[in-house]
């Protein structure tokens, strides 16, 4: 059965001005904050934006100076997390290594969001041969997994941060571009796009300021899970030695250094990069969900 | 409730309501829809429940069955089904009933059966759990198809939903429906969104049914005419209440409550034209589900409210005869309220050039990979100045095409000719010069899609001001106010969005914007379809008063023939792309008629039309991708006369300089038969 | 239908087309000089000329596609620069080796993640749609390398049970090779089982609020027969496709899982000649993978088509 809501079932509602309307955004915002997961998730997010900004100041030693008397140690009172092969306190390196991750992935995401949006808003109401032409190109790309496609970028551009933001951001542009596309589709068939056309606007104004604003809210939530997945992505691109490069303490070139240990028991080594990297994806992820399902209601 | 309870024979009733209430929970909070609904169907009566939206009909009816949405709540009340209540059933209990008791049809049958079940099987399972045979479940099946006036059950059986008709598979639905022999049938609004002439067929078929299993209906509709057609007992559903019910005669003939009086008045019946001076409205609009409604649900639109009204819950009063309202006024006349504005128009029919011309207009839609699709051939048809021409016709006639061709959304086929007074209109928006962009804007059917909803009313009227007319920035706020004046919007509401708004309002919104850059010709999609009764009057009478003022000529496009005949000065009747019959609205009303024309006018259900003179159409709308040879009409027309309606597409026959018939059936021959009380008869 | 599918096939091959120029582009044509870049920026000039004269890649890029898309076509993969041999054996031993740890997750992952879905979906608003909702966002969206690294931290090192190597020994029989394959695939399961159990759930909700459910309900049917006769089947006709989809996203893990646990599968194939710019190594692996996920998804819309009525059989006469 489902959910029905007796005001917006019925467009010829009496509707009692501006005061039904905040009413309705507070309602929503309540909602949004009456969820738990989206609570955890947001103050997760929170958490990892401060290291990142705030990160180097705070933390105990320096996350690059090696200590090779100390390599290796169990975690400890001196070293919460212990340290790695080159002495290297696993705690602070952790802290400050959510810095160089959440430039990149944000960074790709914007990218891959304005791309999308404006590839999507064009196939959608072209269509056409326009639509047609793009399409079959985001298939083809989509026909390859993410990290297939960047290490083949990766490996003919070498690699380097600016490739990795401009390479995951190219290779996300076609997702969101087909989730604006389906809701371009929908909206350009709406009778406020023939009367604009009645007016003789032109087909930017038509875009953008007529169809744009009322597809925003999916292209928010598009953003926001491609930004979990470009996490995903920034961190096993680093993880295969095509992402992120030495001596930053990034979270998955730290475990691609010390994965080859664990079977010698130093799991503190790898352990706490990882975890920091499953916490910082859910959480985005939970946020996403969160936003989804408040637009949803 | 006073109500005096009635007489009954020992059987319970098939439905009983009492009291009930019921809530919506959205975003956290509680809104009410039903607020003490009391109501009965007897042993083999047929109980019709009228209200416009957001009245809680279908909460009424799904409550009746207990389903309701997830977040709907029974806060208060009872529901009887077969006497049994509804609320203390267990979960198989309940399956029971629904199993043997009581069966729902409902709006949209298209997607009321499984898309990947053949029919057969679809029917065949409501016997599974009635305790039939296996082997008789089929032939029972195949004898509900026929019952429902199915030709051929056997082909039927193992069809799927896609393959048939909207009307067929309604059809099934109601034989699903009736295959338990329950006690309660509820059909909610099951001819809403077919075509006039297959929902003149499906309500013929129920009145028919009625007699053959002697179950008990009842019957959810906004629309009044359709529910006199098949009930014998009505009630009227305001702010989630009952405020009149009565025998269908008595209510319809003598009704006693405000709100009845109003809806009955605002609707464009008996050959009411515009030159007869504007329609009846009621003021204000629906109450919110939800709103919080202090003594009478209708005393902040009624004439006859005081303080008492406001104060007090008016009980239901017994006026006798099993006539109840809801009203401490029931005995004092309702005033009327017509509009003030003089509505008549001086329109110049007769002059010399005009405003569009059309002649050979055809469209083709060439869909890659399939089938062209010829939707309209050779159009002729002009509208003078100021002159309203009714566009009429079925799904699939090309009205809309028709609209999008002239507004030049689509390009017509080659060999069109379209004149704005005179001059040559070029075919596509792009190629004609601004002026002409400017003369020719529409008022969609669904002000919902029509504004943008991103949008403050300022922006969307503003817009168009600025683009559609020369107006000076400094003089854009005068303007602005003007044209919300015009509609009759308060300016309070320019920063409002179309969602703040009320259907009937977001129409006006609509409206203002098509004449921002004073047209002078706008198309008018079904721009009342959308609206609820007691709002589309007032909309009617603006578009009346705007013509009135600025000589503007419409095309309205209505599959409503009394809102057409109020407003139109001349009539076009559209079947599958073909132009039927044209004339005045007068002449084309009172014929004699093309036989489509005839069907059509006994097809729309009327409150005062009682059992008028009835003709038929079997079947459906034929698909444009493979139209009839000959007439187009031949397959469904009552009056063919042979196989020269099969082969040669006939001319269309001027009746006078005005009126033309597209028919072999020489004039005085229609008319003869359109006369003689037994010219339903098909003709040899 | 035969138009619908005609349709399909023709998109795919234009689709596969498009891949083939991304790949040759990717890989012969955006790194420049080829013997520069396998050489290193301080070989000598000449060496540099003579390794490109007798790779073929200094001859224009148009004759090189022309030259190479033929070869592939009849299956011939050209020859590994790293390796001085034919690609297509090592290509097909890795992808038979991928192809029994993609089939391991598969097996797992396709029954859990549609009775997840189905059980969410049967549940929804409840605490346990909740539960498994937020469980498998949370599954889906953390890098197979971080789960796969904390799995093996489980289960190889400290518990002991499964070996860390997905490698088995030569001789191993196909139980023996099902027991290593265990801990590589956990990771693509979990992966999986949020996309599959997700879009099962929405299958699932849709088809339980559509009219035809409500109409079996109010019909008095029992709620087993109506969830097994009206709503799994209406509902699974999308899942269908959403599993033929994640196979490439299945591929694109295996790099990673193929990397983190030493095994010679595609993905490894790739990251090693990704490593080593084996550039018609990598050509054909980028090319063998686009092909396979085209390939599943035509698969998918048959399988759509053919369980489909509206496709299967046309509209209404």
């Amino acid at each position: 059965m489902s959910v029905t809501d007796p005001t917006e079932a019925n467009a010829t509602l009496a509707a009692s001005g501006a005061d039904d309307e905040a009413r309705e955004r507070r309602d929503r915002l309540r909602q949004i904050f009456r969820s738990g997961t989206f609570l955890v998730g947001l103050g997760i997010v929170l958490f990892w934006v401060f290291c990142a900004v705030f990160g180097p100041m705070i933390v105990p030693y320096d996350p690059y100076a090696d200590d090779l008397m100390n390599a290796l140690m169990p975690p400890s009172a001196e070293h919460w997390f212990g340290t790695d092969q080159l002495g290297r306190d696993v705690f602070s390196r952790v802290i400050v290594g959510a810095r160089d991750i959440l430039t990149i992935a944000p960074l790709a995401t914007l990218i891959s969001t304005i791309l999308g949006t404006a590839l999507g808003l064009a196939m959608g109401y072209f269509r056409g041969v326009i639509d047609e032409g793009i399409s079959r190109i985001v298939d083809a790309l989509l026909a390859l997994p993410t990290v297939i496609v960047a290490l083949l970028a990766l490996v003919a551009l070498g690699p380097s941060s600016a490739t990795v933001v401009f390479v995951i951001g190219f290779t996300f542009a076609p997702i969101i571009a087909r989730t604006v596309r389906a809701s371009v589709l929908a909206e350009r068939e709406l009778d406020y796009v023939f009367a604009a056309q009645l007016r003789r606007e032109n087909a930017f104004h038509i875009m953008f300021v007529e169809i744009l604003p009322n597809v925003l809210p999916p292209i928010l939530v598009e953003a926001t899970v491609r930004l979990g997945y470009a996490i995903f992505a920034v961190a096993s691109l680093s993880f295969i030695g095509f992402g992120i490069q030495p001596p930053s303490p990034d979270w998955g070139l730290s475990i691609s250094a010390n994965y080859g240990l664990i079977g010698a028991g130093y799991w503190w080594t790898v352990l706490f990069d990882g975890s920091a990297i499953a916490t910082l994806v859910v959480a985005v992820n939970l946020v996403a969900d969160g936003i989804q399902s408040a637009l949803d209601e | 409730m006073n109500r005096p309870t009635e007489i009954r024979a020992a059987a319970p009733d098939a439905l009983a309501i009492e009291g009930l209430e019921v809530d919506y929970r959205v975003r956290g909070r509680l809104r009410r829809v039903l607020r003490g609904l009391d109501l009965r169907v007897g042993r083999g009566a047929s109980y019709g429940l009228v209200g416009e939206s957001g009245c809680g009909k279908s909460t009424a009816a799904f409550a009746a069955v207990r389903y309701l949405p997830r977040n709907g709540i029974i806060s208060g009340g009872r529901v009887m089904v077969d006497g049994r209540d509804l609320m203390h059933l267990n979960p198989l209990e309940l399956q029971k009933l629904r199993a043997n008791s009581v069966s729902m049809v409902y709006q949209d049958p298209g997607r009321a059966l499984n898309p990947a079940m053949k029919i057969g099987r679809q029917l065949a399972e409501v016997f599974e759990f009635n305790g039939v045979a296996a082997g008789e479940r089929f032939d029972r099946s195949v004898a509900m198809l026929k019952s429902v006036r199915i030709a051929d059950p056997l082909k039927v059986m193992q069809r799927y939903p896609h393959q048939l008709s909207g009307g067929m598979q309604q059809r099934v639905c109601i034989a699903m429906a009736l295959a338990n022999n329950p006690a309660l049938l509820i059909l909610d609004e099951p001819t809403t969104g077919l075509d006039v002439t297959v929902e003149a067929e499906v309500l013929d078929l129920i009145r028919q049914l009625r007699q053959d299993f002697q179950t008990s209906i009842l019957f959810i509709s906004h629309n009044l005419a359709v529910v006199s057609k098949v009930c014998d007992r009505v009630g009227v559903l305001y702010g989630g209440t009952l405020v009149e019910e009565g025998s269908a005669a008595e209510l319809f003939s003598n009704p006693r409550h405000p709100y009845t009086v109003g809806l009955l008045r605002c609707l464009p019946e008996r050959g009411r034209r515009k030159s007869d001076g504007p329609l009846e409205t009621i003021r204000g609009s629906l109450p919110l589900p939800g709103a919080i409604i202090k003594g009478c649900v209708f005393a902040e639109r009624c004439a006859l409210a005081d303080t008492n009204c406001r104060e007090a819950t008016p009980p239901f009063f017994d006026l006798g005869r099993g006539h109840f309202s809801r009203c401490f006024h029931h005995d004092q006349p309702v005033p009327r309220e017509t509009p003030t504005v003089a509505a008549g128009n001086p329109t110049n029919r007769h002059s010399t050039q005009p405003a569009l011309a059309v002649a050979n207009l055809s469209k083709t839609f060439n869909p890659k990979g399939l089938h062209p699709l010829p939707v309209l051939r050779q159009i002729e048809l002009a509208l003078a100045p100021g002159e309203t021409l009714g566009l009429v016709g079925e799904s699939g006639s090309g009205k809309t095409t028709l609209a999008r061709l002239v507004l030049g959304i689509l390009e017509p086929d080659e060999g069109t000719k379209i004149a704005l007074d005179g001059k040559p209109l070029a075919p596509r928006l792009a190629g004609r010069s601004m002026d002409d962009v400017k003369a020719l804007q529409i008022i969609f059917q669904n002000p919902d899609s029509a504004l943008n909803r991103a949008h403050s009313i300022r922006r969307i009227v503003g817009r168009a001001i600025q683009r559609l007319s020369a107006t000076p920035a400094a003089e854009m706020l005068a303007k602005l106010r003007a044209l919300m004046q015009a509609v009759r919007v308060a300016d309070r509401y320019l920063s409002a969005r179309p969602r703040q708004l009320s259907g009937g309002m977001k129409q006006r919104i609509a409206i203002a914007r098509a004449f921002a850059g004073d047209p002078r010709i706008v198309v008018c999609d079904e721009p009342t379809s959308a609206l609820d009764v007691s709002v589309q009057a007032a909309i009617l009478n603006l578009l009346v008063d705007l013509q009135a003022r600025q000589q503007v000529s419409y095309i309205f496009i209505s599959h409503d023939l009394g809102v057409v005949r109020y407003l139109s000065d001349r009539i076009a009747v559209l079947y599958l792309g073909r132009l039927m019959e044209v004339g005045s609205a007068d002449q084309v009303f009172a014929g004699p008629h093309h036989p489509y024309t005839e069907a059509l006018l006994s097809a729309i259900p009327s409150i005062d039309k009682r059992d008028a003179q009835r003709i038929r159409l079997s079947g459906e709308v034929p698909s444009a991708v493979n139209p009839p040879s000959g007439c187009v009409f031949h397959t469904r027309c009552p009056r063919k006369i042979g196989a020269i309606c099969e082969q040669q597409e006939p001319p269309l026959h001027k009746v006078d300089d005005q009126h033309a018939i597209r028919c072999h059936l020489p004039i005085d021959q229609l008319a003869r038969l359109q006369a003689s009380p037994d010219g339903a008869g098909r003709v040899r | 239908m035969i138009a619908f599918l005609a349709k399909r096939a023709g998109l795919s091959l234009v689709t596969l087309w498009l891949l083939s120029v991304l790949a040759f582009a990717g890989a012969q044509v955006l790194p420049g000089n080829i013997g520069r870049a396998m050489l290193g920026p301080f070989a000598d000039e000449r060496a540099v000329e003579l390794l490109n004269h007798e790779m073929g890649t200094d001859r224009p890029v148009l004759v090189q596609y022309g030259d190479w898309i033929s070869r592939f076509a009849v299956g011939d993969m050209g020859k590994s620069y790293a390796y001085r041999a034919p690609v297509a054996p090592f290509l097909v031993t890795a992808l038979i080796n991928s192809a029994k740890l993609a089939l391991v997750a598969f097996l797992l992952v396709v029954p859990l993640g549609i009775l997840g879905g189905i059980v969410a979906a049967l549940n929804a608003g409840r605490p346990v749609d909740r539960a498994l909702t937020v469980l498998g966002l949370s599954a889906t969206i953390v890098p197979e390398f971080v789960s796969g690294i904390i799995l093996i931290l489980i289960f190889g090192v400290w518990l002991q049970w499964l070996p860390i190597s997905a490698t088995w020994p030569a001789d191993a029989g196909p139980a023996t090779q099902v027991y290593h394959l265990l801990l590589p695939s956990i990771p693509l399961v979990l992966i999986l089982f949020g996309y599959i159990a997700r879009m099962t759930r929405a299958g699932m909700i849709e088809a339980l609020d559509s009219d035809y459910t409500r109409t079996a309900i109010l019909k008095g049917l029992p709620r087993r027969t109506v969830i097994w006769r009206h709503v799994l089947r209406n509902a699974l006709l999308p899942t269908i496709s959403v599993i033929a989809t994640q196979t490439a996203y299945l591929i694109g893990g295996l790099v990673i899982i193929e990397t983190l646990f030493h095994y010679q599968g595609i993905g490894g194939l790739i990251f090693t000649a990704a490593s080593k710019k084996d550039f018609p190594m990598l050509q054909a692996g980028v090319l063998t993978v686009g092909a396979i996920f085209t390939l599943a998804s035509l698969s998918a819309d048959l399988l759509y088509a053919l369980l489909n009525p509206r496709i299967r059989v046309g509209g209404r006469e």
